[in-house]
């Protein structure tokens, strides 16, 4: 069974987490329900650093034993870094997906709104369970 | 465990028939081609050699050993008669660089597989030369990009995929310069023609479509959606992938597609486990005829058939391949369709969707989940175990490891990705009743299974020559090829 979304960030429906950092950059990483849905990652890829990604564009894939899936970010927003701990051990995507299986961070462009249409935790989880009925 | 050939090896000994004379004529060769050191070939006698690889055939599931219902594969028999034909020296013994009128018997055959096809589908011209499905693909995209660019529509450069689409198209459209956007599909299996008419407009290339859909159900609203589309000024490209559900009763021209590919290697019953090798036709409608790909067969009132001079496809998006398209396959199709006649072609669609409904129902009847109850199979369906892996702990994978101990090829897996634990089973229309039956009742100890002793299914398979493989560990741990000396490369 999945672990409740943390309410300490927001969620989008293709099941990405945002957390907002204090230095204004955005943390991103898959929900734990992405991570057991796909199973076991063996390959993480992200784009590189200084990359800008429009709002709904693939700022990463998640390679696992049954599928590879891009990764969204919902704004706008220039790639920062990745979590470089991924190359070498992507099974920590599948341990820690809130904590040590971050993906990358984003800075969001200048005029975008990080907070427009995601969900938080409560409703998150919701919309799991409507999907699963 | 076999060994591996190289293991099998002494130092110096040879297979003397197999083995190359010991002083070849090697003074017409550039020295800078040659060899320094010799290949680290295995080292084994002929005898050691047959039997190495009669055993290692003997362990291989195939078509012609075991029941083989992969999903969206359509793994039907293959018959021998095909084979044999282009087996005939006279064939074989073709080279692809003979002048034309020593070719004029094959690229006879070729005309005629292109015009049965051009009937079967509903399309003004059908050609050859794709080397497999994703290159039809990828050539049939790219001629929708050179329609509109003929017609100076630069700025159609999105292609839209429904997510239950085959999972190469999305693949092929960015191959081809497109941008993808995915159309959602409702629950009941169909693709939401609301969330399509939503991202229709200007930029709209033309939209991907396989129809029956890889969730195994046909497009109901198909011609509506085809007006959708050719309203706003996109064209629509049909994926042949599951054209055996439908082949002779419904013909994709007829539906509004405007080019499409089928794969030879499913519908027409060209061997292709193991990967290959693959060929696509390339069908195409009335205005797309001047950008086919070069060379395809012509049918030239005074020399007769003969290969495409550029006239022939002025606006032509250009050459695929060296060469026209994988020969060997290309006659066991037009044998195949020559045996089976127009009677049997319409006969493929109505057996294969019955075996499939027949086992779909049954399946049901066990306790299984069909992942679209309320529809009708196409020649492939879905059964969903979400609920046995929360009742049990036991997966979609758990199921087909196991069905390898009952002598079953696994069904596709985890495929399509909109439906979880998913089993997509396509039995095709070769399979008698006493094969789907002796299939149910493996379905059936395998889900007494689940109750009584669900360890045995996630330990499965028990009686293969190797047990469950650590796909992880060999998706993370590249070791791709043997190296002398015991050091492998990744």
């Amino acid at each position: 069974m999945s672990s409740p979304p943390p309410s300490d960030r927001r969620y989008t429906r293709t099941h990405e987490w945002l957390r907002a950092e204090n230095d204004g950059t955005y943390l991103l990483g898959i929900t734990d329900h992405a991570q057991s849905a796909l199973g076991d990652v063996v390959f993480v890829e992200v784009k590189p650093a200084g990359t800008a990604v429009e709002a709904g564009g693939s700022v990463a894939v998640v390679e696992s034993v049954k599928a590879a899936s891009d990764v969204y970010t919902p704004f706008a927003a220039e790639i920062v870094a990745a979590n470089a701990d991924l190359a070498q051990r992507p099974e920590v995507l599948n341990q820690d997906p809130y904590g040590e299986g971050w993906i990358l961070r984003l800075k969001p462009a200048e005029g975008s709104d990080p907070g427009a249409g995601l969900l938080d935790a409560s409703s998150y989880g919701r919309s799991l369970e409507d999907a699963h009925d | 465990m076999i060994p591996l050939v190289f293991e099998l090896g002494r130092p110096g000994r040879r297979a003397r028939l197999q083995a190359p004379a010991e002083d070849p004529a090697l003074d017409d060769l550039p020295p800078a081609l040659l060899r320094r050191e010799a290949p680290a070939l295995a080292e084994v006698s002929e005898l050691d050699a047959v039997r190495h690889y009669t055993r290692l055939s003997q362990r291989n599931y195939a078509i012609d050993t075991h029941f083989y219902p992969l999903g969206s594969c359509t793994m039907k028999y293959n018959p021998r008669a095909s084979n044999r034909a282009a087996l005939l020296p006279e064939f074989l013994a073709l080279h692809p660089l003979a002048p034309e009128e020593d070719l004029r018997g094959y690229l006879t055959c070729l005309l005629e597989l292109e015009e049965m096809l051009a009937v079967v589908t509903g399309m003004r011209r059908v050609v050859l030369n794709c080397m497999a499905g994703a290159q039809g693909e990828f050539a049939g995209v790219s001629i929708i990009r050179a329609y509109h660019r003929a017609r100076g529509d630069e700025e159609r450069r999105e292609m839209l995929v429904p997510d239950a689409a085959h999972g190469t198209n999305p693949a092929s459209a960015v191959m081809a310069g497109f941008r993808v956007r995915e159309i959602p599909t409702r629950p009941d299996g169909d693709v939401d023609l609301e969330a399509l008419a939503r991202a229709l407009g200007p930029h709209t290339a033309g939209i991907m479509l396989t129809n029956p859909s890889t969730l195994g159900v046909f497009e109901r609203r198909i011609v509506e959606l085809a007006r959708l589309v050719h309203e706003a000024g996109g064209l629509l490209y049909y994926d042949g992938a599951n054209l055996n559900a439908i082949l002779g009763q419904v013909r994709p021209g007829d539906m509004g597609f405007d080019v499409l590919h089928l794969n030879l290697h499913k519908t027409f019953s060209t061997p292709h486990g193991g990967g290959g090798p693959g060929a696509a036709a390339l069908g195409v409608h009335e205005r797309l005829l001047p950008f086919l790909p070069h060379p395809f067969v012509v049918d030239d009132p005074k020399e007769g058939p003969r290969w495409s001079r550029p006239e022939d496809a002025p606006r032509s998006i250009g050459r695929l391949a060296s060469f026209h398209g994988n020969a060997g396959v290309l006659l066991r199709a037009w044998v195949y369709a020559r045996l089976l006649g127009r009677e049997g072609l319409r006969s493929v669609g109505p057996y294969a969707t019955l075996n499939a409904n027949y086992l779909a129902v049954r399946l049901r009847a066990l306790g299984y989940e069909l992942a679209y109850p309320t529809r009708r199979a196409g020649h492939e369906f879905l059964v969903t175990l979400r609920r046995e892996a929360k009742t049990y702990g036991v997966t979609a994978m758990d199921v087909a490891k196991r069905l390898l101990d009952h002598g079953v090829h696994a069904p596709t897996t985890y495929f399509p990705l909109l439906v979880p634990e998913c089993l997509l089973i396509e039995p095709t229309e070769t399979e008698s009743q006493e094969t789907l039956d002796a299939f149910v009742e493996a379905m059936a100890a395998i889900r007494r299974e689940m109750a009584e002793d669900p360890e045995r299914l996630r330990g499965a398979p028990w009686t293969t020559p190797v047990r469950r493989l650590d796909d992880v560990r060999a998706a993370r741990v590249l070791d791709l090829a043997w190296r002398s000396g015991g050091a492998s490369s990744a």
